[in-house]
């Protein structure tokens, strides 16, 4: 029980985010009419996009000479930036086509 | 001072991605919001860079701008020639990529994080997570694009699928409590969590896919978000934990479109039993077939026609004939709109896109509710590629497989006329008594062809 306790005061700040953004998510997402269904997941997926920082600091929290660090932060960074920038243009290029209209 | 302002700089990102999110969720903003979210994501990403603190080796900063160099040349040439009906297979993929950043992100960590178990246990949950959400986007992309044609079912699925996903767990605990250092429990867990992927989705019947893809969005988002709380920061917490939410409700969501419970998707009720046909079997009277040129003439004769289109539309690339058609017919004095079923296409949406992309108005596409009653008011239903969404066995017969599903009532029209290549059932697997009405013609072929066919009769009317 103490484990718990301590854990939820050493990350407070984190959790108190977690739970915010639960709610923050639902809220945005509410009243989304049927059409924008999929650019908002395509949306949300290059959001998620966003996973790519992390490979980012891998990289630079890693030595040059640790090679499988290297390779694998690497790939993680490509696979990232995919998801980022597949995600956005993809998007933007169904948008694009509801704007066209008159 | 660095380290302050990264701060400002995620608070910055965070709050694009939640406006961008919520302008995404309106059709006049969409755009902007999508672009708002890049222009965080952006500003993010190299304040992460340039704001690091300590002594970074210059090769590997040349190491990270190689690797986004890449990942955008080739994430914005296959999003930009990607086929509009090819898209819901694109977004599985990119999601899938993220997944597997977010797993690899994990085996890295594990060795520099070996003295705190609280740490390896959020390691080890967002790499189970990634991986999952890796191989099984990999899996839904190849069923949309029809490499993995039919739902694979290994004897007990279910069972085999639950003790996998228990032992994933087990597996996890036993490294974080045992302290381990071995590298080959990690990649033992990292390949049982690819293969839980692979036997998660595999089952699942090709037209849940969207569901699917929806669903293991979230989980990358969830992934990413564990990420966030292994390195303290919060625009990966934020944006992670924003998708993870956001992307559970849109599921939901699209569950309630289709009348498909969650859980029905995912342990498969659909297409069991297979025998099954609604209303007795699949000869159950004649169809009356009708020609392109006789469909002109009584077209041409109409006052209002609804045009109700499927995958069917999307398979033959008919978007932009059925759009010169609606043009045709309105040069006429005929009045055209189009009813959209919530899950037409294989993404709830993907019609509206298909169709935005031949330049068809956005005031032309009419969503279920408000069109369900101008079908009695409406001459004649052409009714392109789509099946289940139009069988009235969802509102009457408790013993189809659908029932319950909302349906576009096309069956209230004077006329109701199917596209449709042949006989064949539909993604459910059941047959529809509405092509056996009286009311009812068939018009026979490839979506495409077909449309050309009647467009050029119309032309000839003149």
């Amino acid at each position: 029980m103490n484990e718990i306790i301590e854990f939820f005061t050493q990350n407070k700040d984190m959790i108190f985010i977690v739970v915010l953004m639960v709610f923050v998510g639902v809220e945005v997402i509410g009243k989304v009419p049927a059409v924008l269904h999929t650019p908002l997941m395509s949306g949300a997926n290059a959001i998620h996009g966003v996973v790519v920082v992390g490979a980012i600091i891998v990289m630079l929290n890693s030595e040059p000479t640790n090679y499988v660090a290297m390779v694998l932060g690497f790939i993680a960074v490509f696979l990232g930036t995919l998801n980022v920038v597949g995600g956005f243009v993809v998007t933007d290029r169904m948008l694009e086509m509801f704007k066209k209209k008159k | 001072m660095n380290l302050d302002i990264i701060h400002i700089i995620y608070l910055f990102g965070s709050v694009t991605f939640i406006l961008g999110l919520k302008m995404l969720s309106n059709p006049k903003t969409a755009r902007n919001g999508n672009i708002l979210a890049a222009a965080g994501m952006v500003v993010a990403i190299l304040g992460t860079i340039f704001l690091h603190e300590g002594e970074v080796n210059l090769l590997i900063y040349g190491l990270i701008f190689g690797a986004i160099g890449l990942g955008t040349v080739v994430g914005w040439l296959t999003a930009k020639r990607v086929q509009m009906t090819k898209m819901p297979e694109l977004v599985s993929l990119f999601n899938g990529m993220g997944g597997a950043c977010a797993a690899l992100i994990g085996l890295v960590e594990f060795h520099h994080n070996l003295d705190s178990p609280t740490n390896i246990a959020i390691i080890l949950a967002g790499m189970v997570i990634g991986s999952v959400s890796f191989s099984g986007s990999i899996i839904a992309w190849a069923k949309l694009n029809g490499s993995l044609k039919n739902a694979i079912r290994l004897p007990k699925y279910n069972i085999l699928n639950t003790l996998i996903l228990i032992g994933l767990f087990a597996y996890s605990a036993f490294i974080v409590w045992s302290g381990t250092h071995n590298e080959t429990h990690l990649y033992g867990l990292f390949t049982a969590a690819i293969l839980y992927g692979i036997l998660f989705v595999i089952p699942i019947g090709g037209a849940d896919m969207p569901v699917v893809i929806s669903l293991l969005n979230s989980f990358t988002g969830l992934a990413a978000a564990f990420g966030g709380f292994l390195y303290g920061n919060q625009v990966m917490l934020t944006g992670g934990i924003l998708v993870g939410s956001a992307g559970t409700l849109l599921t939901l969501v699209m569950c309630e479109a289709m009348n498909r419970p969650l859980f029905n998707v995912i342990f498969g009720a659909f297409g069991e039993g297979e025998a099954h046909q609604s209303s007795g079997d699949g000869s159950q009277g004649t169809v009356k077939e009708v020609g392109p040129s006789d469909l002109a003439v009584q077209m041409n004769y109409s006052n209002k026609i609804l045009i109700v289109p499927g995958y069917g539309l999307a398979v033959a690339q008919a978007q932009h004939v059925i759009k010169e058609l609606e043009q045709l017919l309105e040069d006429r004095g005929v009045e055209v709109a189009y009813a959209i079923h919530p899950v037409a296409g294989r993404m709830p949406g993907h019609m509206n896109v298909l169709l935005a992309e031949s330049n068809v108005d956005y005031d032309k596409l009419k969503e279920m509710e408000d069109v369900n009653p101008e079908f009695s008011q409406t001459d004649l239903v052409l009714v392109v590629g789509a099946n289940d969404v139009v069988n009235p066995a969802a509102k009457t017969d408790p013993t189809s497989p659908i029932f319950g599903m909302p349906i576009l009532e096309v069956e209230n029209a004077k006329h109701v006329v199917v596209n449709k290549r042949s006989m064949n059932a539909g993604y459910a697997g059941i047959q529809n008594e509405l092509f056996f009405r009286d009311k009812t013609s068939m018009l026979f072929g490839d979506a495409k062809k077909v449309l050309t066919e009647l467009v050029s009769e119309l032309k000839a009317l003149d």
